[in-house]
């Protein structure tokens, strides 16, 4: 017990139910189940997103393309859509996973075999897909009348009386925590952020490991692509704009160190859920959207801080334990 | 008694004799470390005074403890008359004493005058900055180095014997008394560094104090006055130029009472397993033989900068190479990576451990399994139990202290860290283990159990190749010695035929047939 207290995350998930408990107390319908179910739902696409973004950062990288992979994904499989409804929409999921697969292996080439640092790679293509999503549709929208049912659907669809969107969020949890932990690949991930020059020593290559992240951001982003343009009913090209500085800001929040080699997907996940109960919590609160962008900021910073303080204090007891 | 030559200042060549520099009984103490015990020290002004020792005699403690960067733990630091405490390498520079430094001291990305007057900038009116006026100095003070390079190139741009000029030039424009030269020719051709003597002549001859340190001999031998001699941290003896010889330094340097530190163990030279034959790469190292014999310790010596570690990084496909081939029992391989050599069978202990060996923020067990971690997973998944196994096994053959193998490494203790280093590499099982600098910072007792357990791999039938810096350390453990000096390899010998010296003179340049220069 003691141990868990003294993990990073735990500090976010302290912040995380103060915020709760202070929140309910001026909105008592802040933790009704009604609205954790719409912030569980509101959240997923960060989480997903975040985590990719996660495997990036381990590296010491940053992937800052993937709110234009998702709105590129989005883009592409509403086209699909509304020129072929005759196509299973839950095909479009798959589709989407695949193209930002390939769209993030184009920056991971970027990275891996032209050299370039991993945020000016990431910045090239986040404005390259972006203006592909203007030239795929014209610059026009996607409405949700152009789009079927079915397709409109795919996020909101229950099973177990719990929507598929959350599902599929539990099932790429599952899976990253798989990788990260119980896969030699995602052993290498963690070494070679750890310490590039030793992991070169001990034989991991690379290439391999800044092609794996890249992938797995860009496929991540591409399948949230999909289902946000659904859930929204809309798509265009600014969608999901910004939205990779929250994904970053999720890992930061949830321990994710920006030098690379540690954080975990448990943290990442509590991140990204302090992120989206902020969110709920001002809309709730009722606060002016005025105030609400300056007060998210207060909040993370103020996570961010504490978060930084607790753990260099940890490192100095570890030091002074150290015989010498 | 003859009239001084019209060149020089003759007031200031009066100034010669005078102590300038006087520390005395100067001790520097790191934890489980001495690295200087009751040195005495001094400088005369007018005088290029070289400070003499093995790699790990002290010298460059000595100099940081004078320049301010280290405190002396005991003794006293008399500069230009005064008793002085440098507590920063600011005051040692305000007080007079200027350090040129290979590289570390230099912005590359800064113009020659904005280097030049780093850290002492002019101010003019109002407290800006008085471009005018440094720009002039810097023109007059590479016109008295004579060094032809405008005052706006970059730093980066220059050669290494211009950044030296460019350094000297900093020097005097701070007015330094003292000018610290650590190795200043390791980088230079010949004419370069005959350029670079006739300036310091010069520095010398207006009555600066010249501290020069060089592992070469005959450049020792063409430019200084005096010298000093350090070992092991030691104060061994002092004098002039003139009254010694290459013979008497070394014998100062080495000493004679340490070979019974090291294992006896018989050797018994097996056939040759690996060779590494005509290695050539422009700029690190050219025409590199050697072979390797099953169950020997190859040792491979030189000084600083010789080039092993370049032509070991090369060999185990780290860094590229122009030509040359690897012949691993008679047949030639292609290593382009350490992956191909850990399938090869060789493994490779770097030199940096923190850098290179460990990930700090893992666990013991993941540090240990990490070369192998993909080839002992089942498909794409970690085998846990074949891991806990390798752990195990190697971390209790190492006999690694911690609280547990899920330790992170960073909380261990730099033996055990260095534990954990061998046991990674000795856990890939292989039949040739190369070692960077095996014992290069631990502390004695540390040392002896690693060499005993050098040995031991060896007389079991692993061929070791070491790469060490420390000639005790290569002629108490060596079968046979590899030496290299300036990209070359000058000898290569069985280490019952050769002493001390011979070793030294080859890795200095005055063996093996390089004259010394008179």
């Amino acid at each position: 017990m003691k141990r868990l207290f003294k993990r990073k995350e735990m500090t976010v998930v302290i912040s995380l139910m103060a915020l709760c408990l202070l929140v309910s107390l001026r909105a008592p319908g802040f933790l009704a189940p009604k609205n954790i179910d719409s912030i569980l739902n509101d959240t997923c696409a960060l989480i997903i997103v975040a985590l990719g973004q996660f495997m990036v950062i381990l590296i010491g990288g940053i992937d800052l393309s993937v709110a234009s992979t998702m709105a590129f994904t989005g883009m592409a499989t509403a086209l699909i859509n509304q020129y072929n409804p005759g196509i299973p929409a839950w095909l479009l999921l798959p589709a989407g996973a695949a193209i930002g697969a390939v769209l993030g292996m184009a920056t991971g080439s970027l990275v891996a075999y032209g050299g370039l640092p991993p945020i000016i790679a990431s910045i090239a293509t986040m404005s390259v897909y972006r203006g592909i999503v203007f030239v795929m549709n014209k610059g026009a929208w996607v409405t949700p009348h152009e789009m079927t049912a079915d397709y409109l659907a795919i996020p909101s669809a229950p099973f177990l009386g719990v929507s598929s969107m959350i599902w599929i969020t539990v099932a790429v949890i599952a899976a990253a925590a798989v990788f990260m932990r119980l896969t030699s690949s995602g052993r290498e991930v963690y070494a070679f952020g750890g310490n590039k020059t030793a992991a070169l020593f001990a034989g991991v290559s690379e290439r391999k490991v800044e092609m794996v992240v890249f992938t797995i951001s860009g496929l991540l982003a591409g399948l949230v692509g999909v289902l946000w343009v659904s859930r929204y009913g809309m798509a265009h090209s600014e969608t999901a704009a910004g939205f990779e500085l929250q994904t970053v800001a999720a890992c930061v929040l949830g321990g994710v160190s920006m030098a690379g080699g540690s954080g975990t997907v448990l943290g990442v996940l509590i991140g990204a859920l302090f992120f989206g109960a902020i969110n709920n919590a001002l809309t709730v609160v009722n606060f002016s959207p005025f105030y609400q962008m300056a007060i998210q900021g207060f909040v993370i910073l103020f996570a961010i801080v504490s978060n930084t303080l607790i753990d260099r204090k940890n490192q100095m007891r570890l030091v002074a334990r150290r015989k010498i | 008694m003859p009239a001084p030559p019209v060149f020089f200042d003759v007031q200031e060549r009066s100034a010669v004799g005078q102590t300038i520099l006087e520390m005395r009984g100067i001790s520097k103490f790191f934890p489980g470390i001495k690295a200087l015990e009751e040195v005495d020290f001094s400088m005369r002004s007018g005088e290029v005074h070289a400070l003499i020792g093995e790699n790990g005699a002290g010298k460059s403690t000595l100099v940081k403890v004078l320049t301010g960067v280290y405190r002396a733990t005991a003794g006293s630091v008399r500069f230009a008359g005064e008793d002085v405490d440098f507590r920063s390498p600011i005051d040692a520079r305000a007080a007079g004493i200027a350090v040129i430094h290979q590289e570390a001291s230099m912005f590359p990305d800064l113009t020659v005058a904005e280097n030049i007057f780093s850290g002492h900038l002019l101010k003019g009116k109002a407290r800006f900055l008085d471009w005018r006026g440094m720009r002039e100095k810097a023109r007059a003070l590479l016109d008295r180095v004579e060094l032809q390079v405008s005052i706006d190139s970059l730093v980066r741009e220059l050669s290494v014997a211009e950044r030296h000029l460019v350094g000297i030039a900093r020097a005097l424009s701070e007015d330094a008394s003292l000018v610290i030269m650590d190795e200043p020719t390791s980088a230079l051709s010949l004419r370069e560094t005959e350029d670079l003597f006739k300036i310091i002549r010069a520095l010398r001859d207006e009555g600066r104090s010249i501290l020069f340190i060089s592992h070469k001999f005959d450049e020792l031998f063409a430019i200084a006055d005096r010298y000093t001699v350090l070992r092991d941290g030691r104060y061994v003896g002092e004098g002039s130029m003139k009254d010694t010889d290459v013979d008497a330094i070394i014998r100062m340097m080495s000493g004679r009472d340490v070979e019974h530190m090291y294992p006896k163990r018989e050797a018994k030279a097996g056939e040759e397993i690996l060779s590494v034959v005509g290695f050539s790469r422009a700029g690190f190292y050219r025409d590199v033989s050697f072979s390797l014999r099953k169950g020997e310790i190859l040792g491979m010596f030189g000084l600083v900068g010789a080039g092993r570690s370049d032509v070991i990084r090369s060999l185990v496909g780290l860094e590229p190479r122009d030509s040359g081939l690897v012949r691993l029992n008679g047949a030639e391989v292609r290593i382009r990576g350490p992956r191909d050599a850990l399938r090869l069978g060789i493994a490779h202990v770097p030199e940096d451990r923190q850098g290179q060996g460990l990930i700090l923020e893992m666990s013991i067990g993941d540090n240990i399994t990490l070369p192998q971690v993909a080839s002992l997973a089942k498909g794409p998944f970690l085998n846990g139990d074949a891991e806990d196994e390798v752990t195990r096994t190697y971390g209790a053959l190492m006999e690694i202290r911690a609280a547990g193998w899920g330790e992170n490494a960073k909380n261990l203790s730099g033996g055990n860290q260095q534990k954990v280093v061998l046991a990674k590499w000795l856990a890939t099982q292989p039949s040739i283990l190369i070692l960077d600098e095996p014992t290069k910072g631990i502390d004695v007792g540390t040392k002896a159990a690693v060499h005993a357990f050098i040995s031991e791999l060896a007389s079991k039938g692993m061929s070791i190749l070491m790469i060490s810096s420390e000639l005790p350390e290569i002629l108490g453990m060596s079968d046979r010695i590899v030496v290299m000096y300036e990209g070359r390899v000058t000898a290569v010998c069985d280490t019952r035929d050769v002493d001390e010296s011979a070793i030294l003179r080859a890795a200095t340049g005055v063996g093996s047939g390089i004259g010394r220069a008179s």
